[in-house]
């Protein structure tokens, strides 16, 4: 059960200046050691007193884990790249939209300040019966408490739930994986580069974890190839508030047009399944038709075909049909 | 295990060896450490954004920033703002205004809007209500901020007459002042 959000339990804190240290930490420390990298939701965490690390291994230091860099048409982020930075870079703006508009979207301006890219794709969930450290299945016990019946799950998933129905918070993750981008991660025995659409984990293979990343591994950098470079692009996201909230429902497509028809379209979902979904059913539809309404309206029905909503969930059916239609209408020529 | 660690951190333009719990956030060691408590500690948890500073320009949130990470940046408080015994515009024209109840977000409010006000020095409405998205008020309805932000930027241009009109500040009927 939370305790007091105020001050932390103390840590030992370390700062290595390049990867090949942190790793090195990362090995040695195993179970006990945290990458730290923005503090947003990593200080959440360790002022309830619900994760207690032993070794917090501070990211910040590492200057070659940040930064943007054009790589063959394509672009390279360093994970420790904050949001603003995303948001706001000439690069990503000009060439990759669709992500400077994810990362405006997250939170506030101080959060985007300090947030990083890395952070924002590895950020747990928002579920706040496991946030309040109630003991459920993702916590390591044998309960969902937001699919029990009298359960407050107006912003769990509505679609691929197994046994844990929360969802994945992150606003630049349906980006990442609209715009085919590789996630680079690197342990102390050597790299590996996963697509970001098998970047998340889902709870029917490891119920505790919300991506791939292992215990001893860190994300170092995503790499954007330039098979989406200027393509055509949509991005909404609906929360409760405007002035910041998390998703409700998000959308991010890359589309690209030939002769009046969709030649080749990536659409993905946030806030209706367990992790960030492409949805193929939706872009079956689409290629090799014209983006208009009726097709918009065909997709975005296919995609909900599936849902499954919980008690107090059933509008984001009709949320997420709805973002879907406006994101192929969006590209209507 | 090192518990504290010495640090000399850039305030407001002066230098202050601290030493801290290695552990600690920016906002405990600026009101603990410094003394510095016009900084507010208010949800702990990067919701409301009272903890607001400048770090190196920008507005960050002292209560999720670790103080063992600030050295050799430049950190911006409220207690910065003053000039000697002359307020800062925005100061003046929240005290003006009247876009302060209770104060407590007015530390935070301050420091965005001078990171703003930095990078812009003739902001739009939406441009303000964007820039402060980050900074709960749970008193004011945001409306007075907003036009005090207005009019400090148009002092801060330097625009002859910047400043909400008389009746604005005093009512309708400025006393001994006639009609
Ligand atoms: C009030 C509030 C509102 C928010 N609203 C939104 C929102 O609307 N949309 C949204 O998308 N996000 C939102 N967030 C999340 C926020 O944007 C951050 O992205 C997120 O908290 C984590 O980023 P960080 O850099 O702070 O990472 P941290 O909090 O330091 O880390 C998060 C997790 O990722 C791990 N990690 C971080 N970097 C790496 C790496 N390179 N390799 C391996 N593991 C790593 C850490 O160990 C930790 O488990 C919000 C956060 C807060 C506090
Ligand atoms: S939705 Fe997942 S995180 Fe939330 S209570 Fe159920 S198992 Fe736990
Ligand atoms: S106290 Fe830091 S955001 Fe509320
Ligand atoms: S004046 Fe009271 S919170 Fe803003």
């Amino acid at each position: 059960m939370a305790v007091i959000r105020d001050m932390m339990p103390a840590f030992e804190l370390f700062r290595p200046v390049s990867v090949d240290d942190a790793l090195q930490l990362m090995a040695r420390h195993g179970e006990a050691a945290w990458a730290l990298a923005g503090g947003l939701d990593t200080f959440d965490w360790l002022k309830d007193r619900i994760k207690r690390p032993e070794a917090v291994i501070d990211l910040g230091a590492i200057s070659e884990m940040r930064g943007i860099t054009a790589d063959r048409g394509g672009l390279t982020i360093g994970a420790m790249t904050t949001l603003t930075e995303v948001a706001t870079s000439p690069e990503v703006v000009e060439s990759f939209s669709l992500l400077s508009m994810a990362a405006f979207h997250v939170a506030t301006p101080q959060i985007r300040n300090q947030g990083t890219i890395g952070g924002n794709v590895a950020q747990d969930t928002r579920c706040w019966y496991y946030r309040g450290g109630w003991p459920c299945y993702r916590a390591g016990g044998n309960i969902c408490y937001a699919a029990a019946p009298k359960a407050m799950n107006r912003e769990h998933c509505i679609l691929g739930a197994k046994r844990c129905v929360a969802v994945n918070p992150s606003d630049t993750a349906p980006a990442l994986i609209a715009l085919d981008a590789q996630m680079v991660i690197r342990s102390a025995g050597g790299e590996r580069v996963v697509a970001a659409e098998d970047f998340f984990m889902s709870p029917a293979v490891d119920i505790t974890r919300m991506t791939v990343l292992e215990p001893d591994e860190l994300l170092t950098e995503i790499r954007i190839p330039e098979t989406w470079s200027r393509a055509r692009f949509y991005f909404e996201k609906v929360r409760d508030r405007q002035s910041w909230d998390f998703s409700l429902v998000t959308v991010a497509s890359a589309m690209r047009m030939s002769g009046g028809r969709v030649q080749d379209a990536r659409i993905v979902v946030n806030g209706v399944a367990p992790r960030p979904v492409r949805v193929t059913e939706a872009e079956s539809v689409l290629i090799g038709s014209p983006a208009n309404e009726s097709i918009g309206l065909a997709a975005g029905e296919a995609a909900i075909r599936r849902a499954k909503p919980l008690r107090h969930n059933d509008f984001k059916r009709p949320l997420m049909r709805n973002l879907i239609r406006r994101a192929i209408r969006g590209q209507e020529a | 295990m090192d518990r504290y660690t010495t640090a000399t951190l850039r305030v407001n333009g002066q230098d202050l060896q601290v030493v801290f719990p290695t552990h600690h956030t920016l906002l405990e060691v600026l009101r603990e450490e410094c003394g510095l408590t016009g900084t507010k500690h208010g949800c702990e948890l990067g919701e409301c954004g009272t903890c607001t500073v400048l770090v190196d320009g920008e507005p960050v949130l002292s209560c999720l920033a670790l103080t063992a990470e600030m050295e050799g940046r430049s950190i911006e408080t409220v207690e910065g703002l003053q000039d000697g015994n002359e307020l800062h515009p925005l100061q003046a024209a929240f005290a003006d205004l009247g876009a302060a109840q209770c104060g407590y977000c007015t530390p935070g409010m301050l420091m965005t809007a001078t990171a703003l006000l930095a990078e812009n020095d003739d902001p739009s409405a939406d441009e303000i209500r964007t820039a402060l998205a980050g900074n709960l008020c749970r008193c004011t309805g945001y409306h007075k901020i907003i036009e005090a932000v207005e009019w400090a930027a148009g002092v801060v241009r330097g625009d002859a007459g910047a400043g909400p009109a008389r009746e604005v500040l005093f009512g309708s009927s400025v006393p001994g002042e006639g009609s």
